[in-house]
């Protein structure tokens, strides 16, 4: 971040960027929900070069039993890189990145999940970074919201993710790691779109209000993109071989 | 007001906008009925509500249901009732009033692993909930195949006023206890009536969604009845 010096061109004459992309596309997003047996949910997702393994439990009973809340559910999430998901080594003790994208997923699903309906107990959210290449969290959160309509688990709306940014001057949709790496400016939205509404918004970097307000627009835009394919997922899974309406 | 059935939605999708009830599974957005979890929507009389096809089992009260005992404590035994909450079913309501924690052993009555047919008494979430085996139909289960069945399923098992599961029983000569939290024990004397009752069941969770299932089952069970 904050524009590094580097060899490789992140968008040529004709606007096309670094991996062939325009700048107002995303990279091919792939989900498929209900992949594990032993999870009540789960979801992978492909996010271009991301791919990210997600299980859900719950609601169950909550230990310790201190956490638990009278009043509501709780939500646990827990983001994870594999060692092997980077380039070098990644020790698989939680880092303080970790810890904080944890922290942001759980606050981007909770609008979402309806967990007033099961008091004293937990809905516990697994995501598992199989391979990295920048965005991951926003695939997270989009295979995790997957996961948790598999398991059953009321939500008011899927949430979707998916990021803007800005690389050479100029404003784009769903920054990979090199754009991350060495672009000015990176910013990950989390949106309900049925309901319109954020519940994730992070920036990194610099960004004009006017560079700001376009990011939001195209990044919203990027969101309506990816929860298609979220809503294809789930309609392959369930409603495949019926005859549906 | 429109009644239309069966359309498949998915948490977020507005089921309908307009004067209606939102009811089970759904959420009012301002007009828009929004479902909130899988399932198929169906509209009746302006109460929307959507039948889920997945989702755990959340006690409600007067549900039967099947569970295995857990445990027990000096004044109440626990019962595993394939829910995030745990059954509690009181020792009085098995010894009588005149119960005595000093005097009864609750274990002489319910053993650990024991199954049990009971009815919710209370279930409303601030305490686990309240179970009873004094009535008709309630109690323990001596023998019987115990089947663990997804409790979103359960209402395609009974079918239309019971017609799936009688269906099933007339074909089979099987006797099936269903219990709304999805655990099912089917009973029957004859062993192919058994095997050939728990691959019907087997039949109605994987095509659950499926609008001829009716005929599906009957086509299957007379196939293997030769």
């Amino acid at each position: 971040m904050g524009g590094r010096d580097t060899d490789i061109v992140l968008l040529d004459e004709n606007g096309i960027r670094s991996d062939g992309r325009k700048v107002n596309e995303t990279r091919k997003v792939s989900i498929k929900a209900g992949v594990l047996k032993n999870a009540n949910g789960s979801a992978y997702i492909e996010f271009g070069e991301n791919k990210i393994l997600v299980g859900v439990y719950g609601p169950r009973d909550v230990h310790p039993k201190h956490m638990s809340d009278t009043d509501t559910g709780i939500l646990r999430c827990r983001y994870h890189m594999a060692p092997f998901s980077v380039g070098e080594r990644k020790n698989p003790a939680p880092s303080r990145r970790e810890i904080e994208i944890s922290k942001v997923i759980k606050e981007a699903l909770e609008p979402a999940v309806m967990l007033k309906q099961f008091p004293r107990t937990a809905v516990d959210v697994y995501m598992e970074i199989l391979q990295a290449d920048g965005g991951t969290r926003c695939a997270a959160l989009t295979g995790a919201s997957v996961a948790l309509a598999d398991a059953g688990i009321p939500m008011r709306d899927l949430v979707a993710g998916c990021a803007a940014g800005k690389a050479a001057d100029t404003v784009i949709l769903d920054v990979n790691n090199e754009e991350d790496q060495a672009g000015q400016a990176d910013l990950p939205i989390g949106y309900m779109p049925n309901l319109e509404k954020i519940t994730l918004l992070q920036l990194d970097g610099v960004l004009t209000p006017d560079e700001y307000k376009k990011c939001i627009e195209i990044g919203i835009d990027g969101c309506k993109q990816v929860y298609e394919i979220q809503k294809k997922a789930l309609q392959e899974k369930y409603f495949s071989n019926g005859e549906g309406k | 007001m429109t009644n239309e059935k069966n359309r498949h939605v998915i948490p977020g999708e507005v089921i309908v906008s307009g004067q209606y009830r939102a009811e089970q599974n759904t959420v009012l957005d301002g007009d828009k009925v929004l479902a909130t979890v899988i399932g198929l929507s169906d509209i009746h009389d302006g109460n929307v509500r959507v039948i889920p096809l997945t989702g755990g089992y959340y006690p409600k009260d007067d549900d039967l249901v099947v569970g295995k005992i857990a445990s027990h404590s000096a004044m109440s035994w626990e019962v595993d009732i394939n829910s995030c909450y745990a059954g509690m079913l009181p020792a009085t309501d098995v010894f009588g009033r005149d119960f005595s924690s000093h005097s009864d052993d609750l274990s002489s009555k319910l053993k650990n692993g024991d199954l049990i047919v009971a009815r919710i008494v209370n279930a409303d979430k601030t305490r686990d909930p309240l179970l009873t085996i004094s009535g008709r139909e309630l109690g323990t289960i001596d023998s019987g195949e115990l089947i663990e069945f997804s409790p979103s399923k359960v209402p395609r098992l009974i079918g239309k006023r019971g017609s799936m599961i009688q269906m099933i029983e007339g074909a089979t000569g099987a006797q099936i206890i269903i219990g709304q939290n999805g655990m099912l024990v089917v009973s029957c004397d004859d062993p192919n009536g058994l095997l050939k009752a728990i691959q019907a069941i087997e039949l109605v969770e994987e095509k659950v969604h499926v609008a001829n299932l009716t005929d599906l089952v009957n086509e299957m069970l007379e196939s293997k009845g030769e």
